[in-house]
């Protein structure tokens, strides 16, 4: 394989595995805080790229004006999902809010299938992204190297929130006690929001640039894509931001280079995750960046 | 006019009748013990004080405003504070976060501001932390400020959780079992940082405590639990020498009970 085809083949990685990243870091965060699997996330990340859809093919919005749009509309939606289906079952057995999640993810999905019709829809991206450069003898898109720019740049927002800032103290004491961080003067119920909010909102940013790669959307594209993130983010060490970034990006890479040093293994593309998380997960049961988990007396 | 008032609260969890009947008063200013054998049911008065259990039955008054049911969060904003039997600091965050975020609840500043840091609330915000390292300077953990708050040895975890229950600027402070696990020593240093606490920060104190030097020592007023129930009250003299007291802590007929 020539060094040019190898980089266009890691530059797709990369890129894949931002987003990847970016859709895994929902899940742990929803995970940490609340010791749940949000089996919608999934579904929010589809939602997103309709939002984005309607915005730009429908009512004919710019895509500056839309996107941002798109992160607030998924970011409110991914609250009212916690507010509908989870906040009445706080007090209740943790397998009943793993239920609620799976109800909220089916609901999701046929609300799309009823409303917008199950026919996949072209994604319109803006021209921006998708034109081609020719670097050397390989021409790659544009978007290929946004995608990690934007992650990057998402990330260092999350990070300065998260240990910088009020909110992502707070979250960060909810995370390790609900019960004291309300003795604290903690709003709990406002925290868990946000925390969704922002999962939801990574997410949107995900689901567009998705959305502008892989340019088809239909109302169960957030299933196979939701699973997957899901490993990343038990890869990585699930409750762990930094685990689920490492983990998206080793399943994205890691993805493409089967496909291409491997070519007659590209069906079995899907299921590399799976085979990966159960490698993983023999020699490394907390995931690559979990901690041992102590039993409390 | 009392500080904080408990008229005839019970709890019931399912079939059992943690706390029956149950009245109180504290007056502002005030030193008072809780004390009974395990499983009387103290920590549950100061799980309903702060709205960690809700009553099955009962009312709660502080400063003459009702917060029987209230969310935690909010009683805290009122001015009630609290520390843990087994300490519950939060164990990733440094000693300093642990006294900031009590902290933080002052500030008036919302989520968009406080992402953004707007001059306003970055303004608050250094008002907190210096508010914060003039009370880890008062219970000496200042050098340690940076420490993740697990890597401290147990008898400073303890103090900071105290500095941290501070923080939240209460009017009644909740303790309960301070001086657990403490050598004789080291719990007379605590009955004498309680007692420099209370002048200092103008609070009335509430404790529940095992040691009966210390709960002796420090309280002006002391009550009784046993099953749920009151079954004494007074100077701590007088309910030193009670019958019913000595009977709960030795047992009747039965060899004593720990």
């Amino acid at each position: 394989m020539s060094i040019d085809l190898f980089l266009q083949h890691l530059s797709n990685g990369i890129s894949l595995g931002s987003l990847y990243a970016l859709i895994a870091i929902g899940y742990t965060m929803v995970y940490g805080i609340l010791r749940l699997i949000n089996f919608a996330h999934g579904d929010i990340f589809m939602m997103a790229t309709y939002f984005a859809f309607f915005g730009i093919a429908t009512f004919r919005i710019p895509w500056f004006i839309t996107f941002p749009l798109v992160l607030v509309l998924t970011a409110a939606l991914g609250m009212g999902v916690e507010a509908v289906a989870y906040r009445p079952l706080r007090d209740a057995p943790k397998i009943s809010l793993l239920i609620s999640a799976i109800g909220a993810s089916f609901f999701l999905e046929n609300l799309t299938i009823v409303l917008f019709g199950g026919v996949p829809r072209p994604f319109p991206a803006p021209k921006l992204f998708t034109d081609v450069v020719q670097v050397g003898t390989v021409a790659i898109q544009k978007l290929t190297f946004y995608i990690p720019i934007v992650t990057v740049l998402a990330l260092l927002g999350l990070v300065y929130l998260i240990n910088k800032t009020k909110t992502g103290m707070a979250m960060r004491a909810v995370s390790m006690d609900h019960e004291t961080a309300q003795v604290m003067g903690i709003n709990i119920n406002r925290t868990i929001s946000f925390t969704f909010g922002l999962g939801s909102l990574l997410a949107a940013v995900g689901g567009i640039m998705w959305g502008m790669k892989f340019p088809q959307i239909q109302p169960l594209m957030g299933v196979v894509p939701g699973l997957k993130c899901f490993i990343a983010a038990v890869i990585g060490g699930i409750g762990n931001i930094g685990g689920a970034v490492i983990g998206g990006f080793i399943l994205g890479i890691g993805e493409i280079m089967l496909v291409a040093f491997l070519p007659n293994l590209t069906g079995y593309r899907d299921a590399f995750a799976f085979v990966l998380l159960i490698l993983i997960l023999m020699s490394k049961p907390t995931g690559i960046l979990g901690e041992k988990t102590a039993e409390k007396v | 006019m009392s500080l904080l008032k408990i008229e005839d609260v019970t709890m019931n969890f399912g079939g059992l009748t943690a706390l029956k009947s149950f009245n109180l008063q504290l007056m502002p200013g005030e030193i008072v013990g809780l004390i009974g054998p395990n499983g009387a049911g103290k920590t549950t008065v100061f799980n309903i004080i702060t709205g960690v259990y809700e009553p099955s039955q009962g009312r709660i008054f502080f400063m003459d405003q009702e917060i029987t049911g209230m969310r935690p969060d909010l009683i805290t904003k009122a001015g009630i504070a609290r520390t843990f039997q087994n300490i519950r600091l939060f164990p990733g965050l440094s000693v300093m976060e642990n006294v900031l975020i009590a902290n933080h609840l002052h500030l008036k500043a919302n989520y968009l501001e406080a992402v953004f840091k707007l001059p306003s609330y970055r303004r608050e915000e250094r008002q907190m932390r210096e508010k914060s390292l003039a009370l880890l300077e008062r219970v000496g953990l200042i050098d340690l400020r940076d420490e993740q708050a697990s890597a401290l040895p147990y008898g400073l975890q303890r103090r900071l959780e105290i500095a941290r229950a501070l923080a939240t600027d209460p009017k009644l402070l909740l303790l309960d079992e301070p001086a657990a696990g403490m050598n004789p020593k080291e719990a007379e240093d605590l009955t004498t940082f309680i007692k420099e606490i209370q002048t200092e920060f103008d609070l009335t104190i509430f404790l529940i405590e095992h040691h009966m030097d210390v709960v002796m020592n420090i309280s002006e007023r002391i009550y009784v639990l046993d099953y749920g129930m009151m079954i004494a009250s007074g100077k701590p003299e007088a309910v030193q020498n009670n019958q019913r007291v000595i009977e709960a802590y030795l047992g009747v007929n039965e060899n004593a009970e720990d």
